[in-house]
């Protein structure tokens, strides 16, 4: 899932404040799951905005509406009737969602609510994790399933760097646990660390552009 | 004369473009530099250029400078990180270089190790903000330094053909002489009537401008410029002169001749890049009166 949290309030303060009337659209999707930017995130932000711009002296009115997924079209055919009474558009979707609604209404400007901050897991209610890098190469058959691009603070991929604590933490935040450390912990358990004992040649950063993917199933439909 | 005085004294300058060596045998480099008999006020080293592994631009420029030749000394954003570029730059000025011109660099998806992972870490108005920082010495984390480099400070102008394009780039030399430049190297001019233009709408900045001259090789290099190289436009009486000539280097000699004739009352200086060629560049200097 794609976890993001809310920007500061100021922040999105200065964002809203050349505007009247403005429209929050929040996501069903991974923000509303990872509770940052669902119907009940949206509901209370515009709260919050009413109410700090009340304190200002500013006359300012945040309505909120909640689309499936931000970043599907076939969830917007409502949305684009509703969108036209507003001034702008503020989206508590993921970075894609965003630009995903920018992209729809161009005419209007859009902003973002949210920071997206990784792909991760949840650990608990409200407590997430960062465990993928989206780097379009998965090395996790090798690494007993834990991935030293996101975990190894140097992403490194021979092996720890040395700094692995006695406890096996990383010298880069103590409380971190060494990716290496724990690579080499379930390998050693599985039996399998010949995997890591052969050399893994620099690999090929292929997300330095954007990417665009069409599953195999559909080339035939979108070739051009 | 240095490179400086020459600059802010209003003096034409006459840059030269060399490409370090892939590998560490610079004989053919020296060969070429000699052979330019001090014509050239500054030699130019690229960095990296065009994201191509090769022989750094510091090595090189300091080599140069051990057998008296003044240079420009190139640092790229693609490559390294906002340490690795200030130690760079404290680097060029402990080996004693003056002249550092810094750039945003080359993606390594369009060179030879397209694998590579890019760096960024800086833009360029990030790392021409560190020169100006390291000058009143400290470093980007606000620690002072022993010691304060000073360089004579450039920067690169992209060449737009459009009205717009130029005027967007003279808001771009606006902010980046706020950052502390001392001079401007432009993209390759073809057309010197487009860039006469561009320099009417820069001259209330009162920088010194260099605009590079190119020598064109072929017509295929002429319309891949034209067809793949966003704002160049090299006309078609050039590459109908390239195409008729039974001798293609003395065509090319006299486009780049003709041109850096036209550029001498309109800007500050020329920097030539041979891609070569550089045997020709003594002849091209000598038939555009430099």
């Amino acid at each position: 899932m794609i976890v993001a949290e809310k920007k500061p309030i100021d922040e999105i303060k200065e964002m809203m404040k050349s505007f009247r009337k403005v429209l929050n659209v929040g996501c069903g999707g991974c923000t509303s799951i990872c509770m940052a930017g669902g119907q009940r995130e949206v509901g209370l932000l515009n709260e919050e905005l009413q109410n700090t711009l009340k304190q200002d002296g500013v006359s300012f009115q945040a309505d909120g509406f909640t689309v499936e997924r931000q970043c599907n079209a076939d969830f917007y055919s409502e949305l684009d009737a509703i969108a036209k009474g507003y001034e702008a558009l503020l989206s508590m979707a993921c970075g894609a969602g965003v630009q995903f609604l920018a992209e729809r209404y161009p005419e209007r400007p859009v902003f973002p609510a949210l920071n997206t901050v990784f792909v991760g897991v949840d650990r608990d209610i409200g407590w997430f994790e960062e465990n993928c890098r989206t780097c379009r190469e998965c090395v996790l058959a090798d690494t007993g399933g834990i991935c030293p691009i996101t975990r190894c603070a140097k992403s490194l991929f021979n092996g720890p760097c040395g700094g692995t604590s006695r406890e096996g933490k990383c010298e880069v935040n103590k409380e971190t646990p060494c990716a290496w450390f724990e690579i080499h912990k379930r390998l050693k358990e599985q039996n399998r660390l010949e995997n890591i004992l052969k050399f893994k040649p620099a690999r090929e950063w292929r997300n330095q552009t954007q990417g665009t993917l069409v599953q195999e199933a559909y080339k035939k439909r979108y070739a051009k | 004369m240095s490179f400086k005085e020459r600059l802010a004294s209003g003096k034409f300058v006459v840059v030269v473009e060399l490409q370090p060596p892939k590998g560490n045998h610079l004989a053919d480099l020296f060969g070429q530099v000699d052979r330019l008999n001090g014509r050239a006020d500054a030699i130019y080293i690229p960095d990296l250029q065009n994201a191509i592994m090769r022989l750094g631009s510091l090595s090189v420029c300091t080599l140069l400078k051990a057998r008296g030749k003044e240079t420009i000394f190139t640092l790229s954003c693609s490559d390294r990180n906002r340490l690795a570029l200030q130690s760079d730059l404290l680097g060029a000025s402990a080996l004693g270089l003056d002249n550092v011109l810094v750039l945003q660099g080359d993606p390594p998806s369009m060179g030879d190790h397209y694998e590579a992972k890019p760096v960024f870490d800086l833009d360029v108005l990030g790392l021409l903000g560190a020169v100006k920082r390291l000058q009143e010495g400290y470093d980007l984390a606000g620690n002072e330094l022993q010691g304060k480099p000073q360089f004579c400070v450039g920067s690169q102008i992209r060449l737009g053909a459009t009205s717009q394009d130029m005027d967007l780039e003279v808001v771009e030399m606006e902010k980046k002489i706020g950052f502390g430049v001392d001079f401007f190297v432009a993209s390759p001019v073809y057309d010197a009537g487009l860039f006469e233009i561009f320099i009417k709408k820069a001259a209330p900045l009162k920088v010194p401008i260099i605009a590079a001259v190119t020598l064109l090789k072929s017509v295929g290099m002429a319309r891949y410029v034209n067809k793949h190289v966003e704002g160049a436009f090299i006309p078609e009486t050039d590459i109908d002169k390239l195409m008729k000539a039974p001798d293609k280097r003395e065509a090319s000699v006299e486009i780049a001749s003709a041109t850096i004739h036209r550029l001498k009352p309109v800007c500050q200086g020329v920097q030539i890049i041979p891609i070569g060629w550089e045997q020709l560049i003594p002849t091209v200097l000598e038939r555009a009166g430099s």
